[in-house]
């Protein structure tokens, strides 16, 4: 009995540190954006590594999501008579959801997992240790430029995959199917609206940034300093920043277009 | 500030995503169709507005010269109080007529104004009072099935229906 309360009150008190440590993380990594922007040139790399790196496969999935999603906009509504709204369910499907969510989801897989990767070696390599060693506050000098690299690059790998989407069903929709094209822009441009749903996706891509690039960076620092733990890690990266992501979707959703 | 070789495709990957977003606000959306033009208001009753929804536009000879700010209700007459918002540049006699109209079959509904002869112009707060409803289907097919049994009946029996109809 005694024992079983002692585990309970072990388990709590160890999960309340994490949560209190991974805040505290959080914190220092956003105090410290002033020292980033004074030597930006950190954040400049990272958003080269984050971004360029990770533009052609957005771009790609963009394009294609775009084409799957304007073929099959296009057998729905024909039911109805009104093929030409089809270009107006693709704007508002990449804009509102598709774009931050999956660009996200690509963006853990393909950015997130080489962040905690490579803190994680840095960890089990002993060089963060060796940084402290020199004074050097491995957390404002490793960690927080690959956190405001990411921050910046998402929201526009998000437009990016957005846009390309778009590009992608218009392809599919006017040359391929033969919808006019002047109807197929201006139902589009009749049913977005630029803050109500751009400037909400935007704010989403955001949010993504921040949650993604965070974990990515939590589950590197945080993890056994071991090959089996660098990669449990990793694959943790995947895990929770997938389902931040989709969570987190449902409630911003909820809390912007529901009113 | 340190230099470094990645400079050009940074910079190039932010003109690509600033680009991104530029085509999302004008070419998706309709950014081009927001104005920030000056505007007065006006307020219209109807007795029935139909599926007309705030932001719809309101067009004159076909043309956008306003938006319906706001959408509420009159319990005072038990009608629909709608507010528009017109642009400055366009003045319109005291009394011009509203009418909801519909675009295409099933499309959105919208405000349609008719010039009216007066020679003042309405102001800010002014009330268009000639007002005309939005067409609602049901009444339009029971309507139609009314003159259809009235026609098939004795013809006496069809002129009620028929003037009643048409009110």
């Amino acid at each position: 009995m005694i024992g079983l309360a002692t585990s309970i009150g072990r388990g709590l008190r160890g999960k309340l540190g994490d949560w209190g440590w991974s805040a505290r993380l959080l914190g220092a990594l956003l105090l410290h954006l002033g020292a980033c922007l004074r030597r930006f040139v950190l954040v400049r790399e990272q958003i080269f590594f984050l971004g360029n790196r990770s533009l052609s496969l957005i771009g790609v999935s963009g394009l294609f999501v775009g084409f799957v999603l304007a073929l099959q906009g296009y057998y729905t509504l024909q039911r109805y008579g009104s093929a030409e709204a089809v270009g107006l369910l693709v704007a508002l499907s990449l804009v509102r959801e598709l774009g931050p969510v999956v660009t996200a989801l690509l963006f853990a897989g393909r950015a997130g997992t080489s962040l905690t990767a490579e803190i994680g070696l840095m960890k089990a390599g002993e060089q963060l240790a060796a940084m402290e060693m020199m004074a050097v506050d491995p957390v404002k000098r490793v960690l927080a430029p690959r956190f405001w690299g990411g921050v910046i690059a998402m929201p526009f790998l998000a437009a990016v995959f957005s846009a390309v989407g778009i590009l992608g069903g218009w392809l599919v929709a006017v040359p391929l199917i033969g919808i006019d094209a002047g109807s197929f822009w201006s139902q589009m441009q009749g049913g977005v609206d630029v803050w109500a749903d751009v400037g909400n996706g935007v704010i989403k891509s955001v949010v993504f940034g921040f949650t993604v690039t965070f974990i990515a960076l939590l589950q590197g620092y945080n993890c056994k300093p071991t090959p089996e733990g660098v990669s449990a890690a990793t694959t943790r990266t995947v895990v929770m920043a997938s389902l931040a992501t989709l969570g987190l979707d449902f409630v911003l959703t909820a809390m912007m277009f529901s009113i | 500030m340190q230099k470094s070789r990645h400079d050009v495709w940074v910079g190039l990957f932010v003109l690509i995503g600033a680009a991104a977003v530029l085509f999302l606000a004008l070419k998706a959306g309709n950014l081009l169709s927001l104005n920030f033009d000056e505007t007065y208001t006006v307020i219209t009753k109807f007795d029935n507005i139909g599926g007309l929804k705030p932001r719809a536009a309101v067009k004159s000879a076909g043309v956008v010269v306003g938006r319906v700010e706001s959408i509420g209700f009159d319990d005072k007459s038990y009608q629909a109080r709608v507010v528009l918002q017109l642009q400055k540049k366009f003045a319109f006699p005291k009394d011009s007529s509203a009418k909801i109209l519909t675009s295409g079959l099933l499309g959105e509904q919208y405000i349609g104004l008719e010039a009216g002869a007066e020679e003042k112009n309405l102001a800010a707060g002014d009330v268009i009072s000639q007002t005309q409803s939005a067409v609602v289907l049901e009444n339009l097919i029971s309507q139609f099935l009314y003159s259809k049994a009235a026609d098939s009946g004795a013809p006496a029996a069809a002129a009620a229906p028929a003037s009643g109809a048409k009110k």
